[in-house]
């Protein structure tokens, strides 16, 4: 359906080619995955086929590219509208019209279709994706997992026999995420669309791929296979690969329930290695002041949670500890858990919402928010998009003043504090890192970080240099990747040693490596006694990285405690580990619970 | 739902359309025409309980018949656009003076010598009843003709009137609503950028801070400009259909001419003296300019999903607007202090029974028209 042809791409201000040596064939009818690390070429590779590039991005294509018989070369991006249909990383940034059965006819009105026809073809539509209860809405009413569902339906309606997406779940919460896919799924099936999508959360996609489309690294050409087996020497992965790769499974499994089927033997070596029940240390209710630092210097992926418990649990919080071995079936079930939230060992909480209601607009966006920060400890916040998380950060921060109810941070009320005296206080990395830098490269924006801060001239450039070295001074911050941005933007965060630190959705668009040290920087804060609070839709970084998960709904919190007891009540929530190896949360637990004791 | 409706399926949903007990939107042209018409009327009198009457007529058909979109939200704005264009053209007569002499004053405000060059300027000094009242006036109607525009848009977004433009005139009006829709957005953005200063530790008040995030928020509009202009490229915008050059280029001579000819006449009605050549040219450059449009629509391949019909209640809406404009374009040429009140001395308003009686059409819509869908939310 798709043939690339010696396909190279070279942008014209770039010394190295963005895309090299494609050459392959996507079958019809397939939903093909295409995975690689950030900057390896993807959204290039996906622009391509819709004809953006280069039609529109500019730079040089060399090679040739056929969709459905038609050449890119000689054929624009609106030329190939009936053929292709293309959406982008941001639906919002793709509508056209205000409502949403406007928004499904902008298409077959731009190609001239016959009114009965575009008439009908809505009305399938809106059936197809579930959007019939919103046909009348205004679009910017419209939730996350709406838009993306409109978005798709309205490249739908002109029948292409291609999908082109670029990261179509990288923004919403689990639950909308899986309302996308499977509307993916139901096309490949019943139409014979053929789906082309790039996601950098493998754990929510790679189940549904027939083929995997992998660029291993920038520059190099990018391969087209069987999923089971690219996953196999693929650099990034998802954590039930990880698991399989860890077990030595073959073929390696990329659903839950194939690694489920595998599971019993990993069970049965788990079992008489593990005396103690494997325990986190957050559970522990540690004072953090006590870890040792978290010194990554294997960046290994097994080896970034730290491997064992420092202290064992205090034995009154939880169940008896040596009840494992004669009884395995209570060792299956749930580890035994503390039954109260981290205790104050901790010490005082560092900031505290009390009965916290904000109002946006005519609707209240939180309704009595009760939620305590302790030092040293990393709390995550869960919830649908829209469910208040963003305001709930912006309360801490007193960018929303309080309808009624109290914030407290360290003595400071938010938002009746002056911004300077704020920023040593709290921090907040917002969700688009580029809201906090103005400066016209890396350099100025750390300077202007230390003046902000009153700190020494050069701290901020020391932080950076700290959390991710190699980035260059006279970079534009526009120009860093979304990694580099995110850190950059940390670093000015932390320059005034905030003992609150807040994180707006901090993994959205990064890849695993960039994930895996922003694990690593956060829980070196942590061990340093800063709290933080991080709202994200990542579950698998929620349960790697965070001691306590608090889950917001409609503006209340609706569950608070340790991670593994809210994640594992939930099956949205649950990471991948956890579904196939109940009580281990990630592949580095069950790795730690693998290795011989000493 | 087959492809063709039998004729009598079709027939019955012409005459469903007529009804106003069939629940849908009316027309956009329809309301603008009724705005525009109140508007025409607003702008011919200064007597302020008429003016006030089109103020009320207009809202009591904004409060019956807007619908629960965003934009339906937009009249708020609009009045308080009004009154702040109301109060500064106030503020501009007590500090500037004011044209209109007068004998009441009301108080003295101490003068600031100017130089000679800047003769027949005036700051300060004394303010006279009559020319507060004159600048009252003169503001009241501005307002009101805000609040006219402000009506239209609560009731049909522009984006929906850009749907019933001609073909050939589609892509002009997709640019005018996507600047319009920057300018929203924009406002979003300094707010969200101006917040995030705040996380800088710097202060998000004053001109400064504004200032500060000028650069970012060009930047990411632009940015969004830029995708947005992407994803229509990609779902097909500007496609056109082969027409041959001779075609396009007879349509753009005839446009051209055509619009000439409408500006011509136009000057030759409003200007004094009477020319009888400028009706037939205005009629001939209207022509012209229709048949150049639709010469050059051949070009555009696009059709309409759902054309807003044009049934009796939009015939009705636009009539009571075009109504209430020629009463009081007419009254106002037979008499035309009756619709001016006299500041020169000060007297109390007056309501004339006529007009009065005229603008009230104007609320003909808010019971003609079919009620607008509602999303349920």
């Amino acid at each position: 359906m798709i043939t690339f042809e010696q396909v190279s791409v070279h942008y014209a201000d770039a010394a190295e080619p963005a895309l090299r040596g494609v050459d392959l064939t996507v079958p019809e009818g397939e939903l093909c995955l295409l995975v690689g690390p950030s900057g390896a070429g993807k959204s290039t590779l996906l622009g391509t086929v819709c004809g953006l590039v280069p039609h529109f991005t500019g730079g040089t294509l060399t090679g040739r590219v056929t969709v459905g018989g038609r050449d890119t070369r000689d054929h624009r991006p609106r030329d190939l509208a009936d053929l292709v249909g293309t959406v982008g990383q941001d639906p919002a940034g793709h509508f056209v019209t205000d409502t949403v059965e406007e928004e499904l006819a902008y298409g077959m009105e731009s190609l001239g279709l016959a009114p009965a026809v575009m008439r009908r073809r809505v009305e399938e539509t809106l059936d197809l994706l579930g959007l019939a209860d919103l046909r009348g809405r205004a679009l910017s009413t419209l939730s996350g997992g709406q838009r993306q569902r409109v978005a798709i339906g309205s490249v739908l309606t002109v029948h292409p026999k291609v999908l082109v997406l670029d990261e179509p779940t990288s923004a919403l919460d689990p639950g909308a995420a899986e309302e996308v896919l499977a509307v993916l799924q139901r096309l490949v099936h019943d139409l014979g669309t053929t789906v082309l999508l790039s996601e950098h959360r493998l754990e929510r996609v790679i189940q549904y791929a027939d083929q995997v489309l992998l660029i291993p690294g920038p520059g190099e050409p990018p391969v087209l296979g069987d999923p089971a087996t690219l996953m196999a020497r693929s650099p990034v992965r998802p954590p039930v690969v990880d698991l399989g790769r860890l077990a030595g499974w073959s073929p390696l499994p990329l659903t839950i329930r194939d690694a489920r089927r595998q599971a019993p033997t990993l069970h049965h070596r788990l079992r008489p290695d593990t005396p103690s029940t494997p325990s986190r240390p957050a559970a522990a209710g540690t004072p953090t002041g006590q870890l040792p630092p978290a010194a990554p210097d294997k960046p290994s992926l097994l080896r970034r949670r730290k491997p064992l418990p420092k202290t064992p649990p205090p034995p009154a919080a939880g169940e008896p500890v040596a009840a494992a071995p004669d009884k395995p079936s209570l060792l299956r079930r749930r580890r035994p858990l503390p039954k109260t939230p981290p205790p104050p060992a901790a010490g005082e909480p560092v900031a505290l919402a009390a009965r916290l209601v904000v109002s946006r607009g005519p609707v209240a966006a939180l309704r009595g928010v009760e939620l305590a920060l302790f030092p040293g400890e990393i709390t995550a916040l869960m919830g649908r998009n829209g469910a208040g998380k963003s305001t709930l950060l912006g309360a801490l921060v007193g960018l929303h003043a309080p309808t009624s109810g109290t914030v407290r941070i360290a003595g400071l009320t938010p938002h009746k504090s002056r911004p300077r005296e704020l920023i040593r206080t709290v921090g907040l990395v917002p969700q688009d890192p580029r809201d906090l830098l103005y400066a016209e490269s890396v350099a100025e924006e750390c300077a202007a970080a230390d003046a902000d801060a009153g700190a020494e001239p050069g701290t901020c450039r020391a932080l950076l240099a700290g959390l991710l070295p190699g980035i260059a001074d006279g970079t534009h911050p526009r120009d860093l990747s979304e990694g580099q941005r995110l850190t950059l933007a940390l670093a000015v965060v932390l320059t005034a040693r905030p003992p609150v630190l807040l994180l707006d959705e901090p993994t959205r668009g990064l890849d695993y490596a960039a994930k895996a040290r922003l694990v690593t920087t956060l829980r070196a804060l942590a061990t340093e006694g800063h709290a933080v609070l991080l709202a994200t839709h990542d579950v698998e970084l929620a349960a790697e990285l965070a001691d306590r998960t608090a889950v917001l709904a409609e503006g209340e919190i609706v569950a608070d405690g340790p991670t593994a007891e809210v994640v594992l009540a939930s099956p949205t929530f649950a990471p991948q580990t956890a579904k196939i190896l109940p009580p281990y949360l990630t592949v580095a637990e069950v790795a730690a619970a693998l290795e011989p004791p000493r | 739902m087959a492809g063709r409706p039998t004729p009598a399926a079709a027939r019955d949903n012409s005459r469903a359309v007529h009804s106003r007990s069939l629940v849908r939107s009316l027309h956009p042209g329809a309301w603008w025409l009724w705005s525009l018409g109140l508007a025409a009327a607003a702008s011919r009198t200064t007597e302020p309980l008429l003016l006030l009457l089109i103020l009320a007529v207009a809202g009591f058909v904004v409060a019956a018949r807007r619908s629960d979109a965003p934009w339906s939200r937009s009249y708020g704005a609009f009045l308080r656009l009004g009154l702040a264009v109301l109060a500064a053209r106030v503020v501009f007569a007590i500090v500037l003076g004011s044209p209109v002499g007068g004998t009441h004053v009301l108080l003295t405000l101490p003068q600031l010598p100017l130089p000679d060059w800047a003769q027949g300027v005036r700051l300060g000094g004394a303010v006279t009843l009559e020319g507060v009242l004159f600048a009252l006036y003169e503001g009241l109607r501005l307002a009101v003709l805000l609040a006219c525009v402000g009506a239209a848009n609560a009731l049909a977004s522009p984006s929906r009137l850009l749907r019933s433009l001609p073909g050939a005139l589609y892509e002009a009006g997709v640019a005018a609503v996507v600047a319009m829709t920057f300018a929203p957005n924009l406002v979003a953005d300094v707010r969200r950028l101006r917040a995030a200063r705040r996380l800088r530790g710097r202060s998000d008040r004053g001109v400064r801070a504004v200032l500060s995030v000028g650069l970012p928020v060009l930047e990411g509009a632009l940015e969004r400009s830029v995708a947005l202009a992407a994803a229509m490229d990609t779902r097909g915008f500007g496609r056109t259909a082969d027409v041959p050059r001779a075609v396009l280029r007879t349509g753009g001579a005839l446009t051209l001419l055509g619009l000439l000819g409408v500006g011509c006449g136009t000057f030759g009605l409003l200007s004094q003296g009477s020319h009888p050549w400028a009706l037939p040219v205005l009629l001939a450059g209207a022509g012209a300019s229709a048949a150049g449009l639709a010469l050059g629509g051949r070009r555009s391949v696009r059709t309409r999903y759902r054309p807003d019909p044009w049934a009796l209640p939009e015939w009705l809406t636009a009539a009571s607007g075009v109504l209430v404009a020629a009463a009081l374009i007419g009254y106002a040429s037979r008499y035309p202090e009756a619709l001016t009140p006299s500041v020169v001395p000060p007297t109390a308003p007056r309501l004339p029974l006529l007009p009065a009686a005229a603008v009230l059409l104007g609320l003909l819509p808010a019971f003609v028209t079919p009620e607008p869908p509602r999303s349920t939310r």
